[in-house]
């Protein structure tokens, strides 16, 4: 079998940098240090804050490094070689004119301490990208300033809190978490000193609202509500629901990951949002990086928008502005203003696409789940029904019964040059796959992907030893992670 | 379609919504977005632009005045102007590495599991310490995790203790960061551009979790870091350090002078000013509280067929596993700028890294001559320093910037915003990317200011 992500240009197994080091050698050409330079250095600094031998860094070449590097990149699974379809991860294409407009030297080379004089042009992208958000979400506050969803998250509660014990509502300790939403809500909440309550979801897949009734109280301070959820399904409830926060005196977080299923068609102010975040790598296709950096900005009703995070951007007198004195600011969550690179491929994202693209984003990221869901719906058990929004959960119990878990799926898959979806996630489905194909999908290409998944559900049927085994074309196999876990080796030794 | 980077054709979705049982990607919604959610009509963002178009507009906005006629830039304060060789970005930007997503699959990531495991132990070699997680934002939010470690390793005591030489942004992530916990933050004074050893004393008790010391300071000068990390272990205190990655190519690591945490902004290491916003959160630590960190970490293990292999470990802190009981809430990292930071390291290796520090130290000491001869005490704070130091002007720092920028001089960062006892201060930094020439020129520019 061939299989396009791992061609395998590399040997099998793979030095580290560590040990292609030869002592003496360089990777770098830089000029000789001047003659005074040591003299100046021991004038400069008394002895005892030296470093008395150089840190133990490789000794390599360029061209090691280069191939070095290279061959570990074609160890990499991405979405420029694979269909990578990671549930809630939303992997599609990134426009590569975004990675130009982000290079560009004027951008790449601003110090933050620059005159605003000369940071015209990216504060106006910061103010227009801001206006932008708040247009799309309908919220009327925003901060560009998050370095992630999950940092977004952990300011809006800040905001939040501040707001409450600004009114005196000191006693709002409490969130209420739905059991199907990211564990980063819960984890955020922990990290603002609130509680995070777990509600149960109903037999739907969604937000039971008797249990939400039952755990709303004057000691709620947000409910956290991922819509569409992370099973696919839009809350059709929402409204009920955001009416019953609001009775309780609580505000409605949206846990804005999967804003890519309806951006450009719902402003979730329409269905009560008070405060979200949004993932800019995923609804406005920044790329992922291995894992980051991503940005998750965040936008808030206007009541909400002096505790933002300071200093913000205004447009007075005809010129752009860092305002920095806002007295009612949470303050600082990160050094400066956030990362403005990721910031600079959203805006050109959203001048690229308009209004108009971004709702072809969200009405094709639905069309493609959908398309998906009905070619594998006979095979796979589907948990919750036929329809669903950007992304579904299937389950491999009908599998399982024959020895082949969702994880085994998984990576079968990977031998057809497949990424695997999402696995175990969320936590209330049994043998979960939770897929989502994207808006930039072709459909040869989700068809490819389902003829795989068929497949493999006919192996589990013939010869599930051959799924069990999976994968046998990658450079390594399954990994002993129990023992990676029990005794850590975090470090390549030194020599 | 406006959208180019959809590839359904007209006639495919006809034929994918036939098979969904759907007339129209509308009714899709209308199926299940409850009446009277859904926007009306179509929102109202500027209209959209064709490749060219999106070029030319973003290439003027780009324009700052400075690129067309460039400055020479003694900005830092926390984002500085480092070489880099060419070869990081030639590697690091593979699409390999830009468009992957967390190695959750270690099969089909063993390339970004060996490259961050390789950044966890270049990081924790630099900075003297046991272990190094896989990144984090940046160092403000690294000490703000850092604190939260300490807080959770020395449950009984409750004070925190940071100085007032730290960076401001840090001070106010403190801040920020601990207003909701049952914490007493307090600032240790500063004096000739250091902290106040005597003031730190009597702050450091057996009520302290953590002390902060950053090193270099964010006024460029050394702390004594030995004499703070005994006071902070007689107290069975934590020391957390926060030290500037390439200074650590001629400084002592924090590891050796007794740190139990230190975190670092790793922009020096290979990656752009960028207004400040491609950052790096340095994260090291003792290995007593490797099960206490923050974030992803990378392991070394074997595969079925005994062949080494690498896969995210320690899992069980974080939180797609533990929720509300997570060590943070961290998810997404800068996964990317730490392989940019691995591949800069293996190429400067330890002489290219000792190179551009003793040529930091150089430059700066050159400046401090030249300031102290044209007008002694223009220096305002004598300790030792590494590439930054703080000079007093005459008339206010912030109008000495701005008359050296009709020169193309962005002479330094006036030190206003922190009290008006620094009205007169100006933070001059000098990479190694300065020459003598600018240096000279810096000098006889500020002449007339000091």
């Amino acid at each position: 079998m061939t299989n396009p992500a791992t061609r395998d240009i590399a040997p099998k197994s793979l030095p580290t940098i560590f040990e292609c080091s030869v002592p003496g050698r360089k990777g770098h050409s830089l000029p000789p240090l001047p003659a005074d330079a040591d003299a100046l250095v021991t004038e400069a600094i008394p002895k005892r804050f030296l470093r008395r031998e150089p840190a133990a860094l490789p000794e390599v070449g360029e061209l090691d490094v280069v191939r070095h590097y290279t061959r570990l990149s074609s160890r990499t699974m991405c979405v420029d070689t694979n269909f990578y379809p990671l549930g809630s991860c939303t992997m599609k294409y990134n426009p590569k004119v975004n990675e130009t407009v982000a290079g560009l030297e004027g951008f790449a080379g601003a110090h933050p301490e620059e005159s605003e004089e000369s940071l015209q042009g990216i504060l106006k992208i910061y103010h227009d990208v801001s206006q932008a958000l708040s247009r799309l979400t309908g919220l009327a506050g925003c901060s560009l300033q998050p370095a992630a969803g999950a940092h977004g998250e952990f300011t809006a509660l800040l905001v939040a809190k501040a707001w409450f014990d600004d009114r005196g509502e000191t006693g709002r300790c409490e969130v209420i978490i739905p059991d199907t939403a990211h564990g980063t809500n819960p984890a955020s909440a922990l990290r603002c000193g609130l509680r995070a309550v777990e509600i149960k979801s109903d037999a739907r897949g969604r937000i039971d609202l008797g249990q939400l009734k039952s755990k709303l109280g004057p000691s709620t301070a947000c409910v956290m509500i991922t819509n569409p959820n992370t099973l696919g399904l839009f809350e059709d409830q929402m409204h009920e629901a955001a009416a019953l926060i609001h009775e309780a005196g609580a505000l409605v977080y949206l846990d804005g990951a999967n804003f890519n299923a309806i951006v450009g068609r719902v402003r979730p102010a329409d269905f009560g949002a008070d405060l979200m975040h949004i993932n800019v790598h995923k609804t406005f296709s920044i790329p992922h990086g291995g894992g980051g950096p991503g940005a998750g900005p965040i936008c808030v009703r206007d009541f909400l928008a002096p505790y933002l995070p300071s200093p913000w951007v205004v447009f007075k007198d005809g010129r752009y502005m860092l305002e920095r004195d806002c007295p009612k600011s949470i303050g600082k969550v990160r050094s400066f203003f956030g990362n403005v690179n990721n910031i600079v491929r959203t805006a050109a994202y959203l001048r690229q696409l308009g209004a108009g693209g971004l709702r072809e984003v969200s009405g094709h990221a639905v069309l493609n789940a959908n398309y998906l869901l009905s070619l594998l719906a006979g095979t796979y058990d589907v948990p919750y029904g036929i329809r669903c929004m950007h992304e579904f959960v299937i389950n491999a119990t009908r599998q399982k019964n024959l020895g082949v878990k969702a994880m085994d799926i998984a990576k079968k898959l990977l031998d057809y040059g497949f990424h695997p979806p999402t696995t175990y996630f969320p936590l209330i489905v049994p043998e979960a796959l939770m897929i989502e194909p994207t808006e930039t999908e072709s459909k040869e290409t989700l068809e490819a992907f389902a003829a795989a998944m068929l497949e493999i559900a006919r192996l589990a049927e013939t010869d599930a030893a051959r799924v069990t085994a999976a994968p046998e074309t990658t450079p390594v196999t399954r990994m002993d992670e129990l023992a990676a876990a029990r005794q850590p080796v975090l470090a390549w030794p030194k020599a | 379609m406006i959208n180019p980077y959809i590839e359904t054709t007209a006639e495919q979705e006809r034929e994918m919504l036939a098979a969904v049982g759907v007339d129209s990607i509308d009714t899709l919604f209308s199926a299940q977005v409850p009446p009277g959610i859904a926007f009306e009509g179509e929102m109202d963002l500027p209209p959209p632009l064709s490749e060219p178009e999106l070029l030319r507009e973003f290439r003027t906005l780009s324009c700052r005045d400075l690129a067309a006629r460039p400055a020479v830039s003694f900005l830092g304060g926390g984002i500085y102007d480092h070489f880099c060789p060419a070869a990081v970005a030639a590697v690091a930007n593979r699409a390999e590495f830009v468009t992957a997503y967390t190695p959750y699959q270690p099969e089909a990531s063993q390339g970004t599991l060996q490259a961050f495991f390789e950044y966890q132990t270049m990081v924790s070699r630099l900075y003297g310490m046991d272990v190094s997680n896989a990144s984090l934002y940046d160092v403000a939010s690294a000490l703000g995790e850092a604190l939260f470690l300490a807080l959770s390793a020395r449950p009984d005591r409750r004070r925190i203790v940071v100085p007032q030489t730290l960076h401001p942004d840090c001070v106010g992530l403190a801040c920020t960061y601990l207003r909701h916990f049952d914490v007493e933050l307090v600032i240790a004074s500063a004096q000739n551009g250091v902290i106040n050893l005597s003031h730190l004393r009597d702050l450091v008790t057996s009520e302290t979790a953590a002390v902060v010391v950053q090193h270099p300071n964010y006024f460029g000068c050394l702390e004594e870091v030995e004499e703070i990390a005994a006071m902070t272990r007689a107290a069975g205190a934590l020391l957390i350090a926060s030290c500037d990655p390439v200074a650590l190519g001629v400084l002592a690591p924090p590891g050796e002078f007794g740190a139990d945490i230190a975190v670092g902004e790793g922009q020096a290491l290979g990656l752009r000013p960028y207004l400040g916003g491609e950052t790096l959160g340095l994260f090291t630590c003792r290995a007593d509280f490797m099960r206490r960190m923050p974030g992803r970490l990378v392991g070394l293990t074997r595969d079925r067929a005994e062949r080494r292999g690498f896969v995210l470990t320690l899992q069980t802190r974080e939180q797609h596993i533990r929720r509300d009981k997570a060590t943070s809430n961290i998810c997404t990292n800068h996964a990317h700028n730490a392989l940019r930071a691995t591949i800069y390291l293996a190429l400067m290796g330890p002489s290219g890294l000792r190179w551009a520090a003793t040529m930091c130290v150089r430059n700066l000491q050159r400046l401090r001559a030249g300031l102290e001869a044209v007008r002694p005490g223009s220096i305002a704070f004598t300790a030792p320093c590494f590439k930054e130091t703080v000079v007093r002007t005459a008339g206010p720092a912030r109008a000495v910037v701005s008359a050296l920028r009709e020169k193309g001089i962005l002479a330094g960062i006036p030190l206003d915003r922190l009290g008006a006892e620094h009205t007169h201060h100006l933070l001059v930094c000098t990479t190694e990317q300065r020459t003598d020439d600018e240096i000279d020129a810096l000098v006889e520019a500020l002449t007339p200011h000091l």
